[in-house]
């Protein structure tokens, strides 16, 4: 069609002034897009916690742990399907730089917990049957160059002193949203050295991890847990997964917030941006409109021109935006690995880039086109010469 | 037919601008008529509303009070967009800078006014064609009117004014920009298209030169029509 053609040509009139301008899309699109995907992973633990699996720690804080001998009454309450538990080991790899989670677990009862961590049968079994086993996600492994088989040293900082492990099977997630970075080892392992050199910190896991048998069950599962241990030297708390999870989140509510409105600013700003070139390419083609109102063609045309030309730089922008988002996400996710276990661009963020760059290049279209409508044909051609 | 109507007729024509809180008269009690297939040249020092005249007859711009009939319909009663519907059927237009779309080649140009007709891609090409075979540009079709001269900027401007085959032309100092040669070229054409096409032409001039090839000059003088009308035949 003819109108496209125009709004083409026109778009690469002044090349410079519209190179730039699309860099700048180019730029916010990045910034939003990246900015979006930290805000995601940041709730990543969120997203993927199962409504089916409790949480239940020392009412205190999570510091204090928990008797072991919770373990049996924990199972007889009703809709109780599952019970693990662990602690978190908190050990360093070579140096305190090689930061990942890793955690002590009831390992037979946990990987049931857990169908989203899949180990193969083989690797499963080599992992149960040996006490100074230990499984490892498959980024992890890939970070360091693990392979089955190997020997790891974590040095202990919660239980001190180093800790030998042999890596018997590498877990891939079962979606995008699964952590793979993180790392565990049996609890007896920790538990029975603990015997022999701190004999008061034995026999006391850090958390217990329930899995109801039905997810309608579980608020009543959570009361009724909490109501077991009312009174008792250790009283519980126990939540959901989510709300467990959320819990950690919240306590940097405040740094997600000011990333949404950085990522809000940004985009008024190249709203700004946008708005004014199209400003300053309307104002040049008054005559041009004026000639093509003279010759007949209604406001719509010149509406059509002026928003075909700002829409079409802000799609540029943004389909260069995410073609660049993606690699530079996976740097970005690479090198923040374990800090941000799934650091995922997802389809949303892309919707909301495009959803975005529309909205942006048609509001910064509105002005220009009013005044380029507004204006009489006699005083449009008196600007030309 | 037993009576003649005149293509163009305007009665008692005013018009004045705004300026703030002033009001400034630029044409006072205009009133003539043009006949079918004449060809005008309205002449008058700078200032004097001939470009006005000139945009009101050629429904681009409004008046205050008086009539305006083109081929019997009363432009000042139609909507906005009867207005741009009438003029894109009736009226060519030639100006003074050309006006040409720069990203536009020739053809592209020349094809504009025929984007809103019914005619098909095909017949569109033809009619670009014969237009720009008319101004003697139909080896340069595909050139961009950075590529072209002046006077052939401004055949460009003439053929798109004639490809929708409208009855009248009007045209602002259409040779004001053009060296004597270019000039000379354009006031032929315009010209030829008064007697071999029969379109009636209006056109606003400085140039004696230009004013000779029209059949009919009309003086305007700060907005009034001088009663001398030089006409010759
Ligand atoms: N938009 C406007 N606002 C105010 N005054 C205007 C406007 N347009 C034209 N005028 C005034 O109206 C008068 C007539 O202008 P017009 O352009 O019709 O003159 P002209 O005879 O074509 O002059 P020239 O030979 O210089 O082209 C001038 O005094 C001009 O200043
Ligand atoms: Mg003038």
């Amino acid at each position: 069609m003819h109108i496209i053609k125009l709004v083409f040509k026109n778009t690469f009139r002044h090349k410079l002034r519209t190179s730039l301008t699309i860099l700048g899309v180019v730029i916010v699109i990045l910034a939003f897009g990246l900015l979006r995907t930290v805000v995601s992973a940041w709730y990543a633990g969120v997203e993927s916690s199962s409504a089916s699996r409790l949480v239940t720690r020392n009412s205190i804080s999570l510091v204090f742990p928990l008797p072991i001998s919770y373990k049996n009454k924990i199972r007889q309450i009703h809709g109780v399907k599952f019970v693990s538990y662990g602690n978190w080991f908190g050990g360093n790899y070579i140096d305190e730089k090689n930061f990942f989670a890793n955690f002590a677990v009831e390992p037979a009862s946990y990987l049931e917990l857990y169908p989203e961590y899949i180990l193969p049968s083989n690797q499963k079994d080599a992992f149960l049957r040996d006490r100074k086993a230990a499984i490892a996600g498959q980024k992890l492994a890939t970070k360091y160059g693990w392979r089955i088989g190997d020997a790891i040293t974590l040095k202990g900082t919660i239980f001190p002193g180093n800790w030998e492990f042999v890596l018997r099977g590498i877990y891939r997630g079962k979606d995008k949203g699964t952590d793979e970075t993180q790392f565990f080892f049996h609890w007896n392992y920790l538990n029975e050295t603990l015997k022999k050199t701190m004999p008061l910190r034995a026999d006391q896991p850090g958390f217990y991890l329930v899995g109801v048998s039905n997810t309608n069950l579980a608020e009543e599962v959570a009361v009724a847990l909490d109501k077991t241990f009312k009174n008792s030297l250790a009283e519980t708390l126990t939540e959901t997964e989510k709300a467990f999870q959320l819990s950690f989140v919240s306590m940097s509510e405040a740094i997600v917030v000011a990333i949404q409105l950085v990522s809000f600013v940004v985009i008024i700003v190249i709203m700004a941006v946008l708005a004014n070139t199209m400003a300053m390419t309307a104002r040049e083609r008054i005559g041009e409109y004026a000639v093509l109102k003279t010759l007949g063609f209604g406001g719509w045309y010149i509406a059509a021109l002026i928003f075909g030309e700002s829409l079409f730089i802000a799609m540029i922008g943004c389909i260069i935006g995410i073609a660049f988002t993606f690699p530079i996400a996976k740097v970005f996710g690479d090198t923040m690995g374990t800090y941000f276990p799934v650091f995922n661009v997802t389809m949303k963020t892309i919707y909301l880039d495009a959803g975005v760059s529309l909205f942006v290049g048609a509001v910064a279209a509105v002005i220009p086109t009013w005044r380029a409508i507004k204006i009489r044909i006699a005083d449009g051609l008196r600007r030309i010469g | 037919m037993e009576y003649k109507t005149p293509l163009v007729e305007i009665k008692n024509l005013y018009k004045s601008y705004r300026r703030g809180s002033q009001i400034i008269p630029v044409l006072e009690n205009i009133t003539f008529d043009i006949e079918d297939g004449e060809f005008l040249a309205l002449m008058g020092p700078s200032g004097s509303g001939k470009s006005t005249l000139l945009n009101l007859i050629a429904g681009i711009d409004t008046f205050d009070s008086g009539t305006i009939k083109v081929g019997g319909v009363d432009i000042a009663a139609l909507f906005e967009t009867e207005l741009a519907r009438w003029r894109s059927t009736n009226v060519g237009f030639i100006f003074q800078f050309y006006n040409l779309i720069p990203v536009l080649t020739a053809f592209g140009n020349v094809e504009l006014p025929l984007l809103l007709t019914r005619l098909s891609r095909k017949e569109r090409r033809e009619h670009v064609e014969t237009a720009l075979r008319i101004v003697k540009l139909a080896d340069r079709m595909s050139h961009y009117p950075g590529q072209l001269s002046g006077g052939q900027q401004q055949r460009v401007a003439i053929a798109r004014a004639v490809v929708a085959d409208p009855t009248i032309i009007v045209a602002d100092e259409p040779t004001g920009d053009l060296d004597r040669i270019s000039a000379k070229e354009v006031l032929e054409l315009m010209g030829r298209l008064n007697v071999e096409f029969g379109k009636t032409i209006i056109m606003v001039t400085h140039d004696p030169h230009a004013a000779e090839k029209a059949r009919t000059i009309k003086h305007l003088e700060k907005g009034i029509l001088n009663a001398h009308n030089q006409t010759r035949l």
